[in-house]
């Protein structure tokens, strides 16, 4: 066992890692440990863009994307939050321009921009150009941009160390505990601040754009340390994923011009957004496809998926600028986009909750309490800039803003702060996780038991909810909890043990799909990404508020999950109906 | 359909030698070989080991090569491989491999970061953004496309041969920003890659170019860094 003191440690090395490494190393001594080397991070499989009101090409301002933003996410937005990451915007791309990032150019050499889903002018009078990109590979070039600034820099990485735990010491962040997939060895990190960036959980559901690794350990090492969770039930269902694959296909295939159509070839989404069409929110345009399907007018054998309808446009306009998702279709599905529709059906995309944080990106105990030392931004963290509903090109941004921000907040706490001293055996909970399931005789499989978890999340609590389907999905859950005290790994190694390690993620998916589940049947409305057809309607009345979740142990020792709310910060917008 | 794949097995824990191991998988002829190597690691042998991340070749994780080919095994469908025939899948080669398909990538890492991969600048930033023609913006796009997956640093034979020689990537890493209009590092960069180490040791065998996964001209990019050198222009 090796131990290691640094003034700030960051856990994950995506786009907000790295944002808030470049700020933190530049004030203190800082290492960056990440389970993946830091350009494997899925900040890279970002596409269409990063939305500022620079006003390029067209009259806009930060104060119209404010609004789009709390609309967007059905009002459940914390609108201070919300103006700060719509104010620095600007300045967040410019100074990813002034890094090197190679943006597409207008005729006049600025920055060019695009039209993106649910961003309009003058608070939805009609869509407006306001994403920021490089063909359709915006967050490849943000992950690739960001790295390049670190070797200029000389952060100090840590690559392929797994975060384990979190220690804490008087409701102080002290340090973590890291496992070195290399060798197996374990790592205690003493540090003044932590800040986790390590992303979402997409791996709680079957078809998803997300990565393997995205398997929620940030929220589930916080979580099993009684932190709370904010806002889980919303998950964000991206509409163009590939079909059968989830393979994400950018929303800027519609910003450039594509349709969606059905087997009727009818533009069915003139019905459900008669001002924006096919650019309504990504919630929307997702619940239109799927009831598309469900009312029989999907396309192919199974009536399973609809269609992405991109031959209208120049080929020489897509490869210009959607190289990348029509090379997809070509490779996945053996599909040419010039002259073919493209099969596509909603896939999970963005967790909207997380650790909850304030706009410095202080993690909170409470509604109220910051956990001095405990930092987080990006998707593990809930600030709330994305509310119900996240907004396309809405990630790209708040990982730039919040990771910035709390990369600063991170070492200017650090240099006030004191190392505090670590607590017994700091190491004792990762030793007993890791070798309890290495040494485990049980028989079950890993791949089998998540392979359930995400069957069950499709059937029951993907774009349709119902009371029903969410408590099937708990009951299958709180199942699968109890094989998975039997689990097995095969690997009893020391090097490399990814068997180990996915049977390590596995737990984190198992406590984040519950944690969903149980905020998800609470909320008995239908708001943004929650869609409860028992309660089609949203209730301001009584659900106007964060879901905040907390894990508990009764007196038998048993885990309960208490939920308690938290209010939602309204500056200048009132809760309207949302339409588009 | 079943699908015999044969893998290069090491894991120097267990024994010293690496050996091959044949597995029979079922398998849709539109799977992928990631497909393949984690049916067999989910379902028969939970030991075997390789790097994988986004699964849909963005994050270049799972460089490998595949029927002596290097290729992401992502992005490698199974009904384009022949599957009358056995699968073969190795590590990548030129870096030590560590354990089954996973490779030492620190000196892979090391030949990027040698080269000043970043953008390099002099004076006052501007208040907006630089100002850049789309021309000047598309002269440099090919090798913005990389992936770092070590593809084509690991298909070359010179890399093969010669510890010390940079690599592909390297160059294809230091022409993003020779040929950036922004930059401003050009003739330092230069002088690190005529090095005799450097360019001068690609012999255009162009074993990069049909590996790499994001269809990068990798060896015409290092003929225009050559080229660069000798006029002392880009």
């Amino acid at each position: 066992m090796q131990r290691h003191q640094y003034d700030v440690v960051i856990v994950g090395a995506g786009g907000a890692g790295m944002r808030a490494a470049l700020e933190s190393s530049k004030r203190t001594r800082t290492a960056v440990l990440t389970k993946l080397y830091p350009t494997r991070s899925h900040t890279g499989a970002a596409q269409g863009g990063m939305c500022a009101a620079l006003a390029n090409v067209e009259e806009d301002n930060w104060e119209w994307h404010t609004f789009d933003t709390v609309k967007g996410g059905d009002f459940l937005v914390d609108q201070d939050a919300a103006e700060v990451m719509c104010r620095e915007a600007v300045d967040a791309v410019l100074d990813l321009e002034k890094m090197g990032l190679p943006f597409n150019r207008t005729a006049e050499g600025k920055i060019d921009q695009r039209f993106f889903g649910g961003h309009t002018r003058n608070h939805g009078e009609a869509v407006v150009r306001r994403s920021c990109f490089a063909a359709d590979r915006t967050g490849h070039m943000i992950l690739q941009t960001l790295y390049q600034q670190c070797i200029k820099q000389n952060v100090e990485f840590f690559n392929e160390y797994y975060v384990l735990d979190l220690l804490m010491v008087a409701g102080k962040a002290t340090g973590v505990v890291a496992y070195e997939l290399a060798t197996g060895e374990l790592h205690i990190f003493s540090a003044k601040s932590i800040v986790f960036a390590s992303g979402g959980f997409g791996k709680v559901f079957r078809t998803t754009s997300n990565a393997h690794t995205l398997t929620g350990d940030g929220m589930g090492i916080t979580w099993r340390k009684g932190l709370p969770l904010e806002d889980m039930e919303f998950f964000q269902f991206h509409p163009t994923g590939l079909a059968g694959l989830g393979v994400l296909l950018s929303e800027a295939a519609r910003g450039e011009g594509g349709i969606l159509r059905n087997k009727d070839n009818e533009r069915f989404m003139e019905r459900y957004a008669p001002t924006v069409k096919d650019l309504a929110p990504r919630d929307m345009v997702a619940r239109a496809m799927a009831n598309e399907v469900r009312e029989g007018r999907g396309c192919g054998p199974d009536g399973a998926y609809v269609m992405l309808d991109l031959t209208h446009l120049e080929p020489a306009h897509i490869d210009a600028k959607l190289p990348d998702i029509t090379e997809f279709a070509r490779t996945y599905l053996g599909v040419e986009p010039y002259t073919e529709q493209i099969p596509v059906f909603p896939t999970a995309h963005y967790a909207m909750g997380g650790i909850p944080t304030n706009i410095k990106g202080e993690a909170l105990a409470s509604n109220d309490d910051v956990i001095p030392g405990l930092y987080a931004a990006g998707e593990v963290a809930c600030v709330s800039v994305h509310g119900a509903n996240r907004l396309g090109t809405n990630s790209l941004l708040d990982i730039n803003v919040f990771g910035r921000r709390a990369g600063i907040a991170a070492a200017e706490y650090a240099a006030t702060a004191e190392f505090e001293e670590l607590p017994d055996a700091p190491e004792q909970f990762v030793v007993d996780l890791v070798e309890g399931l290495r040494t485990s005789t049980g028989d079950e499989r890993i791949a089998a038991i998540r392979a359930d978890l995400q069957a069950t999340m499709d059937l029951n609590a993907q774009v349709y909810r119902t009371e029903g389907s969410l408590k099937q999905a708990l009951t299958d859950i709180e199942a699968l909890k109890e094989r998975f005290t039997r689990v097995g790994v095969q690997d009893k190694g020391k090097r490399f043990n990814t068997d180990l390690l996915e049977a390590v993620e596995l737990g984190f998916l198992l406590d984040l799909a519950e944690v969903l589940v149980v905020s998800a049947l609470a909320r008995k409305e239908s708001r943004g990404g929650h869609f409860r057809e028992d309660y089609a309607k949203r209730d301001d009345v009584n659900f106007m508020r964060h879901t905040m979740a907390y894990r508990e142990l009764d007196a038998e020792g048993n885990v309960n999950i208490r939920l308690d709310y938290k209010p939602v910060v309204q500056t200048r917008y009132k809760p309207m109906e949302r339409k588009y | 359909m079943d699908v015999k794949v044969k893998i290069l097995r090491y894991n120097p824990e267990v024994v010293d030698e690496s050996e091959w191991k044949t597995y029979s998988v079922s398998l849709q002829p539109t799977d992928r070989v990631l497909d393949a190597l984690h049916k067999i690691k989910w379902e028969q042998d939970g030991t075997l080991t390789f790097r994988r991340s986004c699964a849909h070749g963005v994050c270049g994780s799972d460089a490998m090569r595949i029927n002596g080919r290097n290729r992401l095994a992502c992005k490698t469908l199974i009904k384009d491989l022949n599957p009358e025939k056995e699968i073969t899948v190795e590590p990548i080669k030129g870096l030590p491999v560590l354990k089954d398909l996973v490779v030492d990538m620190e000196p892979f890492f090391d030949a990027y970061r040698s080269v000043m991969p970043f953008l390099v600048t002099s004076g006052h930033e501007p208040t907006r953004e630089r100002i850049q023609s789309q021309a000047d913006r598309d002269r440099f796009d090919d090798t913005t496309k990389c992936i770092l997956c070590a593809a084509c640093t690991t298909s070359c034979p010179v890399f093969w041969s010669d510890g010390q020689y940079f690599g592909p990537q390297a160059i294809v890493g230091a022409h993003r920003f020779i040929f950036d209009s922004r930059d401003e590092g050009t003739e330092q960069r230069l002088e690190i890659l005529n090095d005799k180490e450097g360019v001068w040791r690609c012999r255009t065998t162009f074993n990069c170019t049909e590996a790499c996964p994001r269809g990068i001209e990798v060896t015409k990019a290092i003929q225009e860094v050559k080229r660069a050198l000798i006029f002392r222009r880009v």
